[in-house]
């Protein structure tokens, strides 16, 4: 229920006197009210739920987020084999 | 797709996977809160991904399931009188009251419908002037912005025909409820990164502090997930209670201001009861008198019904964490996603159905 995905703002208008805009979800587009998030702009990420962007996406934050988890993971990933076997070992 | 993609990786997973088996010394319990994020746990797995000292209960946080019996009975009850059209989240039709579901009342001709947004709820209220549309809001702080903007909307474009059974819970409460219990196991939480994504997290440090709990709000993917249960496993294994957050590319520590002031403007905090864990204090939002024109409770003039939960079920401790779905005597035979008995089997995010649906029942049989 508190489901909420990211698309990106391809156009920014108005809806009966609210901030709205066409929002993609990969590949899917649909009309979303952005009036929670008057910082927005064409080309932003925003999450979205119910029909309404609740966030803009902190494109900094989420790359900073994943490069380091990625770094992990590499790092991780030279030690031999997979910690999904080696989970599945413990009781 | 652009920033879901990458926190599915497989890679990242297992690396995060094994930095927990490498930090872990001691037993563990830790909460997710949020039904989504019970979900996520249960599709990928990731249970089985953690070292046997981390057990992961799943919290309360599903809006589907801890709405009250009374509500979905109010709403029947509505969805039959002939001039209303009763509107809800598709996932609200089969969720049973004490006799019947709303998918049912459709079934014997009551006009339902299923909407995706309050936006489509006010639409169907512009185009049928001459009936009553009820609008059957639950939720918690992530969807009460966009349920209040609906009453916002309708106030200010004078539609008289628009109305909202409204039923909102707020976590922090039950968190509270949950660490206040003399048998809580609870010892690290996960915070739902979606309502802290509209309310940021103040309320949480200030859980922190009341408890000497140590909370990380966390998103739905799971490499968030990963991530936020390693955040809690250092904190706990370094003696730490603090506040982290994980979830940093959609949460700040402020949240979201105009959607806190949307829901402040149109609700105000009340005692709620939570189907499955009963009345808790100051756990809800109702619509404030300002907007009584809107209120489907105020208008119809509905009845206060009162009804048990069946004896059977669990959930209340399943709820709590202190049960697991396959505890429950009555898990995947007299209770199942089709009869559901209780709270938790309701919504696909509900900790039974998913439990049900990614066959963790084959154990039993």
């Amino acid at each position: 229920m508190c489901l909420a995905i990211p698309g990106r703002i391809l156009e920014i208008s108005e809806s009966n006197g609210l901030r709205a805009g066409r929002v993609e979800f990969g590949g899917i587009v649909s009309q979303v009210c952005l009036d929670f998030v008057p910082e927005a702009q064409t080309g932003d990420y925003v999450i979205v739920h119910v029909g309404f962007a609740i966030s803009r996406v902190n494109r900094e934050e989420a790359e900073r987020t994943y490069q380091a988890l990625e770094s992990m993971g590499l790092l991780e990933g030279e030690l031999p084999p997979s910690t999904g076997e080696s989970s599945e070992k413990t009781p | 797709m652009k920033y879901l993609d990458e926190y599915r990786d497989e890679y990242i997973a297992h690396g995060l996977a094994a930095e927990i088996h490498e930090q872990v010394t001691h037993p563990w319990v830790l909460m997710e809160i949020c039904g989504g994020q019970t979900h996520t746990i249960m599709r990928y797995g990731l249970d089985e991904l953690l070292p046997k000292e981390v057990e992961l209960v799943h919290g309360p946080g599903c809006p589907v399931c801890v709405t009250p019996l009374e509500t979905i009975d109010k709403a029947i009850e509505l969805s039959s009188r002939p001039d209303v059209t009763l509107v809800s989240y598709g996932d609200m039709l089969r969720v049973p009251g004490s006799d019947s579901d709303l998918f049912h009342a459709k079934a014997d001709g009551s006009d339902v419908r299923v909407v995706y947004s309050p936006l489509e709820a006010l639409k169907i209220a512009r185009s049928n002037p001459n009936r009553k549309i009820v609008f059957l809001a639950i939720g918690f702080e992530t969807t009460a912005p966009a349920n209040a903007m609906a009453i916002w909307q309708a106030q200010r474009e004078g539609l008289e025909n628009f109305f909202m059974l409204a039923s909102h819970v707020l976590v922090p409460p039950a968190i509270r409820l949950l660490l206040r219990s003399p048998d809580n196991r609870v010892q690290g939480f996960i915070a739902p990164g979606h309502v802290c994504t509209v309310m940021g997290y103040r309320q949480y440090e200030d859980l922190v502090s009341e408890f000497h709990v140590p909370i990380v709000v966390g998103g739905f993917e799971p490499v968030d997930l990963l991530e936020a249960i390693l955040m809690l496993v250092r904190q706990l294994e370094q003696r730490q209670a603090k506040l982290e957050n994980q979830y940093v590319r959609s949460v700040s520590r402020p949240g979201n201001v105009s959607a806190q002031q949307m829901v402040e403007k149109v609700f105000e905090i009340c005692d709620q009861k939570w189907r499955g864990l009963g009345m808790i204090p100051l756990s809800g939002l109702r619509i404030r008198p300002e907007f009584a024109a809107h209120d489907a409770e105020r208008i119809f003039g509905l009845a206060e019904i009162h009804v048990e939960e069946p004896a059977e079920c669990i959930s209340a401790q399943v709820l709590k964490g202190l049960k697991k779905p396959t505890d429950c005597t009555a898990f995947a035979c007299r209770c199942t996603p089709e009869k559901p008995l209780g709270a938790p089997m309701v919504s696909a995010e509900g900790a039974c159905a998913a439990y049900y649906r990614y066959r963790r029942h084959k154990v039993l049989a």
